[in-house]
C-alpha cells in the first residue's frame, strides 16, 4: 500500500495526501452519509444471509429456534397476556414454552400481528405447528430484518456519533470502517438472519445505553440496558460492567446517594413497566421468573468455548458434582473474573475503561457462568466490536475464534456457505487496502510472535477442513467439537487476559492523555 | 495531469492498485455467493442443459439435440465454453451432465457449480475493467470499478436470474482496451471472438467495421489493403475455427436456424423499454380515439410477443413492424455514428461509439431483452466519469436500466435485494460523484495543494455534481411507478389490468432510455 499515497496526491483534492483517500467517494459526505451507505450494504448482506436454511428445517418434532420463535407469537396472538408464561392446555410450555422475559414475548406478539394480518394460517393456535412454507420463512425473516434495521442500526449510529462526534478529515475514513465492523459481525448476521434469532434487539439496546453511558446520560442508558435485559436475560453479562462504571461515577458527585437512587428509581420505573401485566400478584411474577431461570438444564449444553465445557475432557463436573453445588461454584468463579474490572470502574470510572469493562465482565459470564449457549460469544463480541478501533488484533482475532466456535452449530443448520462467505468479507473489509492504522504493534500479538500466529490461522483453516470433511473415530464421536472449544477457549483465555490487564494498565497517567484524546 | 507523470508512477502504484482490484472483485464474490439460494429463471436449467448437451454428444449432434425444449441457440464458442465447464461438472457430480437425468436437475451441487462459474468467469470482466483503466488516475479508477464491477445490473442478471453477461461484456471490454490503446488487430480478434460467443453482440459491427477500415486499415493504398487483409483474414480464421467444424458437416443451415429464431415477435415477453413501446402504445391510443369517432377499427388477432404468422398484424392502425424495418432503422440511427468514425477514427471515442451502437440496436431492434441493456451501461460506466456531463448521464442511466430489471425477479424473496442492490449503487454513484466533481464551496474549503488550483477553478465553473430538476423528478415518479405496482394497484385494483404495472414501467423506462439515446447522440455529434 505505500507506493499509492504519493500518485494520489497529484489527483486528489484532499489536503492529507494520505493514503486513504480512495476511500474518498465514502466517507467525504460525513458521518451520516457514511453511515447510510455502510448500512445498506450491511442490509443487503442480511437479506442475502436470510435466502439460506434457519435451525431446525424440516427436522420434526422439534424443529429449532425458528419454529421457537413463531411457537412464540402463535401464543402470544392467540392467548391473554396472563397465560403466556402459564403451562395449560393451549400453551404446552414443554413445547418451546416461553423462556424470555416480557420484552421478548411483546415483541412476538407485535411480529405475530404482522404474521397474523399477511398470512395468518403461519401463527393459527395448534394448526401452525410446525409451519414451514415459502410465504411464513419470508415474512419471518423480515420481522428480524425490520428489527435489527429499527432497533440496532440506530442504536450504532447513535453510538458512532457521540463516541467521534465531528470527526477531523483523516479519521473520517476510519470511522466508516468502524461502522462496518460494527454492522457486518458475521456472527450476528449468522445467528439473526441464518439460524434465526432476535439477538439484534437486546444487543441494539446494549449498545444505546453504552452510547447513553458515553455521552453522559446515564439515565437513558439506564432505561436503554433495562429494556436489553428484559428483552434477554442473558444482557445480564453486562450488568457488573453498568453497574460498576454507573456507581463510581456517582461516588464521584456531589450527593452520591441522591445520584444513586435517581437510577435505581429509573431501573425499577422501567422494569415496573414492562412487567405491569404480571405485577398484580406475586404468584404470577415467580411463575415468569420461572421461566427465565433455566437451572433444570445442565451446566452447559453441546459444546461451547467455556472453563466448565473444555476442562469437562479431564474433569467430569457433570458426574462429580450435583447441580446445586455447580451453581454455587459457577456463581463464585464468575463473580471472581468479574471482580477486577469492576473494582477498576468503581475506582476511576473512565470511558474507556468502560468498554474495557464490558467486555471483560461478560467474558467472565461466558466462560464461567452456568447454561451457557454457544450463542452467548455475541455478548463479549459486542464490546469487542465497540473498542475495534483501539484493539484492532484482538478484535479480528477474537471474531475468527468466535466464528469457530460456532462453527459445529452452523454446520448443524446447513449455513457453513454463508459461514465462509461472511468470514471472508470480514477479512476482506478488516483489511481492506488504503488504511493507515498499524494493525500488528499490538501486545497480544507481540505476546504470541507473528510465528506463532501464522502456526495458529494455519491450524485455524486445518479445524475447518477437517471437520467439514472426515468422520471423527467411533469411539469419540464429538472428538472435533472437543478440540474445537478447546481451542477457542484457550483463544477467549488470552483475550480476556490481554483485556483485564489493559483495562488496569489504562490507569497510569502516560495513557490518560490518550484516554482524552480519544473521547 | 502529464501521462509520464502518470506512468513513472504507475509501475510503483501497480501492485496497489491490483491489490484493490482483487479487492473489490472478492467482496462482491462474497455477495454473489451468499446469493446462491437465490431464484434462478429458466435460463439456469437452460445452461445446465447446455452443459449436458455438448458433454454427453458428439459436436455433430449439439445444434440437432431437442431432448429439452432448451436447445443451444448459442454460436459454437459458447458452445465449446460448455464444454469446457461441463468436464468439472462431470468430476462433481456426473448427474449435472447427464442428458435425460439432469433435467430440471436442482440439487445443491449443480446450483453451487453453476453459480460458480459464473463468478469465476467474471474475472473476466475483471481483466478487460483493469486494461481499461489501468492509466487512470486512482480515484476515477475506484469509481468506474465501483459502477462495473458492482454494477446492480450484473448481480441481478447474472448472479440471480442466471446468465454470463459479466463474461461476455469482459471481453467487448478486452477488445475495446485494445482499440483505445491503439492495438487495433487485438481489438478485431477479441470482437470476433465475442461474435461467436454470442451473436447478438453483432449490433456494434458497424461500428467496428467503419472504425477499423479507418483507424487500421489507412495509410495509402498499397498498405490500407494489406492490412485490410490481414484483418479481413484474421477475422475469417475465427469465425472458421467456431463455424468450420458445422461447416464441414453440412451443419450450417441448421446452426443459423437456432441463432436466429425469427419465429419470435417484435417484443419479449416483458416489453423491453425501448421504441417500440411507444409505438404500440400510439397504436392503442390511435385505436381508442378512431373507434371514439365512430371508424370501424378491427382489434388485432395477433400478439406483438408471437412471431409473424401469415398476415395478421398485431397493430390496428399502424402499419406493421418487421424484421427488416427494425434492421433499418438501427441501421439509420447509427449512421450519426458511423459518418463520425469514418470521418476521425478517434481511439478515446470507440467506448462511446460501441456503447450507442447497443444503445440503438437495444431501442429499434427486433425482440429485444430487457438485459440487453447491460451491454451499454457497462461500457458506458467506463467513460461516465471523464465529464461532469457524463456522470450526470450515467448516474440517470444506470439507475433507469437496472429498474427496468426488476421485473425479472419478481418473487418477494428477492424483493428487498432488488431494492438494496439499486440504492446501494445509486447511494455509492451520487456519494462518489459528488467527490469526484465538487462543487465551488466544497473545493473551497479543502485545503488543495498548488497543483490542483488550477482545476477546482475549472470544477468551480462547472458547478459540481447536481442533479437537475428534470432528472430529480424523474426519479421521483420512478418511485412513484415502483409504489403503485407492487402496493397500490393490488390494492386499488385487485387482479384487474394485471398487466398495467410491467407497462407502466416499460413506458416509464423507455423514456429514461430515449433520454439517455438522445443525449449520446448529441454528445457523439457536437464532439470535435
Amino acid at each position: 500500500m505505500k507506493g499509492k499515497g504519493t500518485s494520489d496526491t497529484v489527483s486528489v483534492v484532499d489536503g492529507d495526501g494520505n493514503q486513504c483517500c480512495w476511500w474518498w467517494w465514502l466517507v467525504h459526505k460525513g458521518t451520516t452519509t457514511t453511515f447510510l451507505i455502510v448500512g445498506l450494504f450491511a442490509l443487503l448482506v442480511r437479506a442475502a444471509v436470510s435466502l439460506h436454511s434457519y435451525s431446525g428445517f424440516a427436522n420434526p418434532p422439534k424443529f429449532g429456534d425458528y419454529e421457537a420463535q413463531r411457537h412464540w407469537m402463535e401464543i402470544t396472538i392467540n392467548l391473554p397476556i396472563q397465560e403466556w408464561y402459564r403451562n395449560s392446555t393451549s400453551n404446552d410450555l414443554s413445547y418451546w414454552g416461553l423462556d424470555y422475559p416480557p420484552l421478548t414475548a411483546y415483541q412476538s406478539f407485535i411480529h405475530g400481528l404482522f404474521l397474523r394480518f399477511v398470512h395468518p394460517e403461519s401463527v393459527s393456535l395448534f394448526t401452525s405447528r410446525g409451519h414451514e412454507s415459502y410465504l411464513g420463512k419470508l415474512l419471518m425473516r423480515w420481522t428480524v430484518l425490520s428489527s435489527d434495521l429499527l432497533i440496532l442500526f440506530p442504536a450504532v449510529l447513535y453510538f458512532v456519533i457521540v463516541r467521534y462526534g465531528q470527526p477531523s478529515r483523516s479519521r473520517k475514513s476510519d470511522i466508516g470502517w468502524h461502522i462496518a465492523m460494527l454492522l457486518l459481525n458475521p456472527c450476528l448476521i449468522l445467528i439473526d438472519h441464518g439460524h434465526f434469532q432476535y439477538n439484534c434487539i437486546s444487543l441494539g439496546f446494549t449498545i444505546g445505553a453504552v452510547a447513553g453511558v458515553l455521552s453522559g446520560k446515564d439515565l437513558v442508558a439506564c432505561v436503554l440496558y433495562c429494556l436489553a435485559l428484559n428483552h434477554k436475560q442473558m444482557s445480564a453479562y453486562f450488568a457488573p460492567a453498568f453497574f460498576s462504571h454507573l456507581l463510581g461515577k456517582c461516588l464521584r458527585r456531589k450527593h452520591p446517594l441522591l445520584e444513586v437512587s435517581k437510577l435505581g428509581f429509573y431501573v425499577l420505573g422501567t422494569f415496573a413497566a414492562v412487567w405491569w401485566p404480571y405485577l398484580y400478584s406475586k404468584d404470577s411474577i415467580l411463575e415468569v421468573l420461572s421461566r427465565l431461570a433455566p437451572f433444570e438444564r445442565g451446566i452447559f449444553e453441546d459444546y461451547v468455548a467455556n472453563f466448565w465445557c473444555a476442562s469437562s475432557i479431564i474433569f467430569k463436573w457433570k458426574r462429580l458434582f450435583r447441580s446445586e453445588s455447580l451453581r454455587i461454584l459457577s456463581l463464585t468463579a464468575t463473580v471472581i473474573t468479574c471482580l477486577p474490572s469492576m473494582i477498576q470502574q468503581i475506582k476511576s470510572p473512565s470511558n474507556r475503561g468502560f468498554l474495557y469493562g464490558l467486555l471483560n465482565c461478560s467474558f467472565a459470564f461466558y466462560l464461567f457462568s452456568f447454561q451457557v449457549h454457544e450463542k452467548s460469544i455475541l455478548l463479549p463480541l459486542l464490546p469487542a466490536s465497540l473498542l475495534a478501533m483501539e484493539e484492532p488484533f484482538i478484535f479480528k482475532w477474537f471474531m475468527q475464534f468466535a466464528m469457530l466456535s460456532m462453527f459445529p452449530l452452523i454446520c448443524r443448520d446447513g449455513l457453513v456457505v454463508p459461514y465462509f462467505a461472511l468470514l471472508a468479507l470480514f477479512i476482506l473489509i478488516f483489511d481492506a487496502p488504503g488504511q493507515q492504522r498499524v494493525k500488528e504493534g499490538n501486545y497480544l500479538y507481540n505476546y504470541l510472535g507473528a510465528t506463532t500466529v501464522r502456526l495458529v490461522l494455519f491450524c485455524y483453516f486445518i479445524l475447518h477442513i477437517v471437520y467439514l470433511t472426515m468422520n471423527p473415530p467411533e469411539k469419540y464421536p464429538f472428538l472435533f467439537e472437543a478440540i474445537i472449544m478447546n481451542v477457542c477457549f484457550s483463544q477467549f483465555v488470552l483475550v480476556t487476559l490481554g483485556c483485564n490487564i489493559k483495562q488496569w494498565v489504562l490507569n497510569k497517567p502516560t495513557k490518560l492523555e490518550v484516554d482524552k484524546k480519544f473521547i | 495531469m502529464g501521462k509520464q507523470k502518470l506512468s513513472s508512477k504507475g509501475v510503483q502504484n501497480s501492485g496497489c492498485t491490483k491489490a484493490t482490484l482483487w479487492w473489490f472483485y472478492l467482496v462482491a464474490a462474497c455477495i454473489k455467493v451468499l446469493l446462491f439460494p437465490s431464484y434462478s429463471s429458466t435460463d439456469f436449467e437452460v445452461h445446465r442443459n447446455w452443459l449436458a448437451v455438448t458433454h454427453s454428444l458428439p459436436l455433430s449432434q449439439w445444434y440437432f439435440d431437442e431432448t429439452s425444449p432448451w436447445t443451444l441457440d448459442y454460436p459454437p464458442f459458447f458452445a465449446h465454453f460448455e464444454h469446457f465447464l461441463s468436464m468439472f461438472a462431470h468430476l462433481i457430480d456426473p448427474k449435472i451432465v447427464h442428458l435425460q437425468e439432469g433435467l430440471n436437475y436442482s440439487a445443491n451441487t449443480v446450483v453451487y457449480f453453476q453459480r460458480g462459474t459464473v463468478i469465476l468467469s467474471d474475472l473476466c470482466l475483471l481483466y478487460g475493467v483493469y486494461r481499461l483503466t489501468r492509466n487512470l488516475d486512482s480515484r476515477k479508477q475506484k469509481l468506474i470499478w465501483l459502477s462495473a464491477i458492482w454494477s446492480p445490473m450484473l448481480f441481478i442478471v447474472d448472479h440471480v436470474h442466471f446468465q454470463y453477461n459479466g463474461f461476455l461484456i469482459g471481453i467487448l471490454l478486452i477488445s475495446l482496451s485494445y482499440l483505445e490503446e491503439g492495438r487495433d488487430l487485438l481489438g478485431g480478434f477479441f470482437f470476433a471472438v465475442l461474435l461467436c460467443l454470442k451473436h447478438l453482440f453483432a449490433v456494434a459491427a458497424p461500428v467496428y467495421f467503419v472504425y477499423l477500415l479507418r483507424h487500421y486499415c489507412r495509410g495509402g493504398i498499397g498498405r490500407g489493403f494489406t492490412r485490410l487483409l490481414i484483418m479481413g483474414g484474421m477475422v475469417a480464421a475465427v469465425f472458421a475455427a467456431a463455424f468450420g467444424p458445422f461447416f464441414h458437416l453440412g451443419q450450417i443451415q441448421q446452426v443459423i436456424r437456432r441463432l436466429f429464431p425469427f419465429g419470435r415477435g417484435l417484443c419479449h415477453a416483458y416489453w423491453a423499454p425501448n421504441f417500440w413501446v411507444f409505438y404500440i402504445m400510439s397504436d392503442k391510443g390511435l385505436a381508442f380515439i378512431l373507434r371514439r369517432l365512430g371508424f370501424n377499427v378491427q382489434t388485432p388477432t395477433a400478439t406483438f410477443t408471437a412471431g409473424l404468422v401469415g398476415d395478421s398484424s398485431p397493430f390496428s392502425v399502424l402499419p406493421q413492424v418487421t424484421p427488416l424495418v427494425t434492421f433499418m432503422m438501427v441501421l439509420l440511427a447509427l449512421s450519426p455514428c458511423l459518418l463520425k468514425a469514418w470521418k476521425d477514427p478517434k481511439p478515446q471515442m470507440i467506448s462511446r461509439w460501441v456503447a450507442y451502437a447497443y444503445t440503438c440496436g437495444f431501442l429499434f431492434g427486433w425482440h429485444v431483452h430487457e438485459k440487453a441493456s447491460l451491454h451499454f451501461v457497462i461500457p458506458l460506466a467506463i467513460v461516465a466519469v471523464q465529464t461532469l456531463e457524463d456522470a450526470k448521464h450515467y448516474f440517470l442511466l444506470s439507475i433507469v436500466s437496472c429498474y427496468s430489471l426488476f421485473p425479472l425477479l419478481f418473487e418477494a424473496q428477492e424483493y428487498p435485494i432488488k431494492i438494496l442492490l439499486l440504492l446501494l449503487h445509486s447511494i455509492l454513484m451520487w456519494s462518489g460523484f459528488s467527490a469526484q466533481f465538487p462543487d465551488g464551496a466544497e473545493t473551497a474549503r479543502a485545503p488543495t495543494g498548488h497543483h490542483t488550483e488550477k482545476k477546482v477553478d475549472q470544477r468551480k465553473s462547472n458547478g459540481g455534481f447536481v442533479i437537475g430538476w428534470i432528472e430529480r423528478m424523474y426519479l421521483i415518479g420512478l418511485v412513484i411507478v415502483e409504489i403503485w405496482g407492487q402496493f397500490l394497484h393490488p390494492l386499488l385494483l385487485g387482479d384487474k389490468l394485471a398487466f398495467a404495472p410491467l407497462m407502466l414501467i416499460s413506458i416509464y423506462c423507455a423514456l429514461g432510455i430515449m433520454y439517455s439515446w438522445i443525449w449520446q447522440l448529441t454528445f457523439i455529434v457536437k464532439s470535435p
